[in-house]
């Protein structure tokens, strides 16, 4: 089966982001960025598949500018047989990435469709969950295993008191949690290799989709600082400030 | 105006997220409906009668809601979304995988997981793990919204608001409930506790968190880990804390053995009290910690027990 994993650039995970000085958004210049964690590992188990013998194919997809075809080599170095990018320069919210990915979806059929459960730039949860509305396609979100079983597809789901687990009919869309697997590093011959393999450009106007945002960005301001506080020197010191300083406890 | 507020619930109780996602509805303003969907929900439609604001609670009570799975969620929302102006939910696992379902019928984009509500159409939400706050617009028609529980406070419990079926019941051939593992515990919800303690790789095995229990059981806190305690195998994923994980904002949180890395920050920071035990005395949880002890959480953690 085919397999296509959608990948996001990102701001590095480890770094520490800053607010503009006009509060217009956050400040990206010469701020280092990656593969979104989260699509790391829906590539991850995409390669796994294809391993095992499930998936024949493995396609990687991104939306974005054109630095982000960063991310589709890594994709292809990690074991993606051919990537490719709906170029845009706008501002894609998740609404606008899930057409985009929809439309990429309609062309190449595939018969699974891997995504990250969120972004960690805008949190927003939201992508994998709009792609499978918009093509009626069942979805088995935040992923924590994922087996074919014939023409069903068996998720289980990483949910707030626990684990659940799903059945779906494929074709079917999935989103990663990030106990679904441990990504490998790309190896240097890898990355070579990578840079030869197909990379195709399409724009959301030759794919008839709208992708700029709906929503209006209006303020981004940091959080509330907290005051660092102090340290104390015993555990009788800190029972005693907990009772009579913060009285959170009594 | 109208609002419909998804109920959350869990085990045929409704759980205590949905008042604080009924407050945020009252800061939008305009009716309240409140829609329960499930398999026997009549207790858990009863007790949300009771929330302060709610003047309707809609019933879908049918087999195929049982699991609340996001297909038959999302078709049965997309078909009731047309009589409101704002659809919300809690940003749980179960909001997380229906609402945005929900958006996309409605070719509408959606909010996450808001922590103020500025008007009817502009809310303030954390992006890049806590570390920049947005102000979001949006000018769609129908705002799809899911709500930090923590950020809003309850409503009361004295309203009695009349309770309607829906009628109306959708197909899923799309998918199927197997089964699932649920945790349990005697203890608080990690997301409603008031007391919250939580351990770190510094606990170095699953069995050493015994050593936070006898702590918890005093205290009547819930039990949370960050994601190298989970990621190691010391306890399950329901416990973490984080980005990736649950938002807790108790009263006390007690971070035991863990560094303070970004995305556990992004879980906790906003509790009114922060305690930090760590031997490392660099260690970045001290910077939001309001009372930090340095030393080895083997010999500090007996003590705190026998002196709480
Ligand atoms: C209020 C607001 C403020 C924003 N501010 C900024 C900003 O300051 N700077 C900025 O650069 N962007 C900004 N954006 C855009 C934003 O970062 C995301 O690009 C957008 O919301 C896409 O959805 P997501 O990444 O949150 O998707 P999520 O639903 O969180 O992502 C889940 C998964 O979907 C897939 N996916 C998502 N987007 C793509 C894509 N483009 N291509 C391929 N796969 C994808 C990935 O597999 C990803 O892991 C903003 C958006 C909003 C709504
Ligand atoms: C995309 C992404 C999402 C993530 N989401 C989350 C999330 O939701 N939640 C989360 O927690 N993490 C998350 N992480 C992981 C996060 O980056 C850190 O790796 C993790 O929080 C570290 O956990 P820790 O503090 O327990 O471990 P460490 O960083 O290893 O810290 C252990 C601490 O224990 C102390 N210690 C050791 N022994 C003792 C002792 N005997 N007495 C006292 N102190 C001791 C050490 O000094 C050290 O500070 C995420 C990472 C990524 C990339």
């Amino acid at each position: 089966m085919k397999v296509l994993v959608a990948v996001k650039r990102v701001i590095d995970y480890n770094v520490k982001i800053r607010v503009k000085p006009d509060n217009s958004d956050v400040d990206l210049t010469n701020v280092k960025m990656a593969m979104n964690p989260f699509c790391e590992i829906a590539v991850e188990e995409a390669v796994r598949l294809k391993e095992r013998g499930v998936a024949t194919e493995v396609v990687a997809v991104t939306v974005g500018p054109k630095a982000a075809q960063e991310q589709l080599r890594t994709a292809l170095a990690l074991g993606a047989d051919r990537a490719i990018h709906v170029q845009t320069d706008e501002r894609v919210e998740s609404l606008g990435a899930a057409k985009a990915l929809a439309k990429v979806v309609e062309e190449e059929q595939p018969e699974l469709v891997i995504l990250g459960k969120q972004a960690i730039d805008s949190d927003n949860n939201q992508t994998g969950q709009m792609l499978a509305a918009l093509t009626g396609r069942a979805q088995g979100t935040f992923a924590s295993a994922v087996e074919v079983e014939g023409d069903a597809l068996k998720v289980t789901r990483e949910i707030d008191g626990g684990l659940q687990t799903v059945s779906l009919a494929l074709p079917a869309i999935v989103t990663t949690d990030l106990r679904l697997n441990e990504p490998r590093y790309a190896k240097l011959p890898d990355i070579m290799k990578a840079k030869k393999k197909p990379l195709d450009v399409k724009t959301p106007e030759e794919l008839g989709v709208e992708v700029a945002s709906r929503l209006k960005l209006v303020r981004v301001e940091p959080p509330a600082e907290r005051q660092g506080g102090v340290k104390v020197g015993s555990v009788d010191e800190l029972v005693d400030k907990l009772k009579n300083e913060a009285k959170v406890i009594s | 105006m109208s609002i419909l507020v998804l109920a959350e619930h869990h085990d045929g109780q409704l759980a205590g997220a949905t008042a604080h996602v009924v407050a945020a509805a009252q800061q939008i303003g305009g009716d309240i409906d409140v829609l329960v969907a499930g398999e026997n929900v009549g207790a858990i439609a009863e007790a949300a009668a009771k929330l302060d604001g709610v003047s309707r609670v809609r019933v879908a009570d049918a087999a195929v809601y049982a699991h609340q799975l996001a297909e038959p969620m999302g078709e049965l929302l997309a078909g009731l979304a047309d009589d409101y102006s704002h659809v919300l939910a809690v940003a749980s696992t179960t909001g997380k995988n229906v609402m945005p379902r929900l958006a996309a019928l409605k070719d509408v984009a959606q909010l996450s997981e808001i922590i103020a509500v500025e008007s009817a159409d502009t809310f303030k939400r954390p992006i890049y793990a806590g570390n920049a706050i947005a102000t979001v617009q949006s000018e769609d028609a129908l705002k799809v919204v899911t709500v930090r529980a923590t950020a809003f406070d309850a409503v009361g419990e004295t309203g009695s608001a009349g309770v309607e079926a829906v009628e109306a019941v959708v197909d899923n051939a799309l998918s199927s409930f197997v089964g699932e593992e649920l945790a349990e515990s005697d203890r608080p919800e990690l997301g409603a506790a008031k007391v919250v303690v939580s351990g770190g790789r510094g606990m170095g095995s699953g069995d050493n968190f015994k050593l936070l229990e006898g702590i918890a059981d005093k205290l009547g806190a819930a039990i949370g880990a960050s994601r190298a305690a989970v990621d190691a195998g010391f306890v399950p994923n329901d416990m973490q804390v984080g980005q990736t994980g649950k938002i807790v904002a108790p009263e006390l949180y007690i971070a035991v053995g863990i560094s303070g890395a970004i995305q556990h920050l992004a879980g906790m920071k906003d509790s009114k009290v922060i305690v930090a035990i760590n031997k490392d005395e660099e260690a970045p949880i001290f910077q939001v910690a309001d009372y930090g002890l340095v030393g080895d959480l083997f010999e500090i953690l007996p003590e705190l027990e026998s002196k709480l």
